[in-house]
């Protein structure tokens, strides 16, 4: 599925864009890890929660659950919330 | 806009054996918006700033591997993204992503589970085991590499113990961004005699590599109306080692300043030696790299409710030259007024040379060295991001 990636992971992919797989955002997110060493770690946490200022949304939808159900062809946003100063 | 300082450095320390001048000095600054490393020759005049690195990036700690001069560590994190470690092996000309950061375990049956917000404080190895490294975070958690920061194991003994748990507290109980623990030391003499501190939670002691643990906060005070027997109400805010005496500790407290000599047990209250005006809490401590007698602290306002500045706004350093039973102020060259910034616990230490300098990292972004052992302070750099830590090394 189609997986759009903030500008604060780019260093990982190196694209807006990228395509990977997964039934679920938690196994998404494998999978990015898989294609992008590290990747993961920076979003979702050691006891697999995603960090408290990332957002995704799944075909415009906001989803904080990881074992959210995915569909080959949905598309995936990973946002970064308003944080910092 | 300076006056003359009232320290005068110890004609005793300069006449010790001191290392061969080296080629060249380098400092690493982290700061909140990320990493500089400033590069001078023997002289210490002129420095030239590489960096910004990681720029963006929270930096709390970067630190040399003096076991090969080369290889730099730094601890990082964002606004947005999770924490991890990068991992320099020349000086910081590339970087490169540790490939599994400091992240606490989850084992059945044991405390509630925790996630690491950042690494704070990073201390090499023994020099006899190359590639290990120690890493505390916040929340308060211990860490170990043994292949030079690539991969981190927790160290269960310390961070799913339910006595430890209840000594850290809650995140409430900590300072405002995150309890910490920091100042791990390896004993030179024995890497298997390691110590650490939290803030809040108490000093610790391991003659085990981190098997086991015992408290070591006997004399050390606590905030007025609560009890010194209780291990969560201690707050170190920095303990360091005297390479010149391992078995001299010196620490800054939240409630003082503080010397243990081993094998005694009992810290000894050294900070009532400072003047009154001034107080003795900080969060720096810094000992000379061979005289044990000799160490500075840079205090801070904790009148009323906490300013956190420089007493006054008139900021310097004191130091002792016999162990504690006296101090000298330590302000040629520093603002002499209207100077609201502070030094945080590991951005103040001091080189190695014959002449030994100071050097220290301000929250307003100055970045200063002291010369001859702090008796003339001057300017390095300025308007960086606010400094979070400072650490120096000599260079063949």
């Amino acid at each position: 599925m189609n997986v759009l990636i903030p500008g604060a992971l780019r260093s990982y992919t190196r694209q807006s864009h990228v395509d990977a797989a997964g039934v679920t955002l938690d196994a998404l997110f494998t999978d990015l890890d898989r294609r992008y060493p590290g990747l993961r770690f920076r979003v979702v946490d050691e006891q697999g929660l995603l960090r408290p200022n990332m957002r995704v949304f799944v075909n415009g939808i906001g989803v904080r659950e990881l074992q959210h159900a995915l569909k080959p062809d949905d598309d995936v946003a990973v946002v970064l919330a308003l944080s910092g100063g | 806009m300076s006056r003359a300082s009232t320290a005068k450095p110890a004609k005793k320390t300069a006449a010790r054996r001191a290392p061969a001048p080296p080629a060249r000095l380098v400092v690493f600054v982290a700061t909140r918006k990320g990493a500089w490393i400033f590069h001078s020759d023997a002289r210490r005049k002129a420095w030239v700033a590489d960096g910004p690195h990681f720029l963006g990036h929270t930096i709390s700690h970067v630190q040399l591997d003096p076991r090969d001069g080369r290889t730099l560590l730094a601890a990082a994190k964002t606004g947005h993204l999770g924490p991890t470690i990068f991992r320099s092996t020349n000086l910081g000309k590339t970087w490169k992503e540790a490939k599994q950061p400091p992240a606490f375990a989850n084992p059945a049956g044991g405390p509630p589970a925790r996630s690491v917000d950042h690494t704070f404080w990073l201390t090499p190895g023994h020099a006899g085991e190359r590639d290990t490294w120690y890493a505390g975070t916040s929340p308060q958690g211990l860490f170990r590499s043994e292949d030079g920061g690539i991969t981190w194991a927790p160290l269960p003994a310390v961070n799913d113990d339910a006595q430890f748990r209840e000594w850290m507290g809650s995140a409430q109980d900590g300072t405002p961004d995150g309890p910490k623990l920091h100042s791990i030391i390896v004993d030179p003499r024995d890497p298997q005699h390691l110590l650490f501190g939290m803030s809040g939670g108490g000093v610790h002691e391991s003659q085990d590599a981190g098997r086991s643990w015992s408290t070591l906060i006997k004399g050390m005070e606590v905030v007025e109306g609560m009890d010194p027997a209780t291990v969560t109400f201690h707050d170190p805010h920095c303990v360091r080692l005297c390479p010149g005496q391992p078995d001299r500790l010196y620490q800054q407290n939240h409630c003082g300043i503080y010397r243990l000599d081993r094998p005694g047990d009992t810290w000894q209250r050294i900070g009532r030696k400072m003047p009154k005006r001034v107080g003795d809490v900080g969060f720096p401590m810094v000992v000379h790299p061979r005289d044990p007698d000799t160490a500075w602290v840079f205090p801070m306002d904790a009148a009323t409710v906490w300013p956190r500045t420089s007493p006054d706004g008139r900021p310097a350093a004191y130091v002792t030259r016999n162990a504690g039973r006296t101090w000298q102020r330590q302000d040629e060259g520093l603002p002499e007024t209207q100077a609201w910034w502070t030094v945080k616990r590991q951005a103040m230490t001091v080189d190695a040379q014959a002449a030994p300098a100071l050097y220290l990292g301000t929250t307003s972004g100055e970045l200063w060295i002291g010369r001859d052992e702090g008796a003339r302070w001057s300017l390095i750099a300025r308007h960086l991001p606010e400094i979070y830590a400072v650490e120096v090394a000599a260079l063949a």
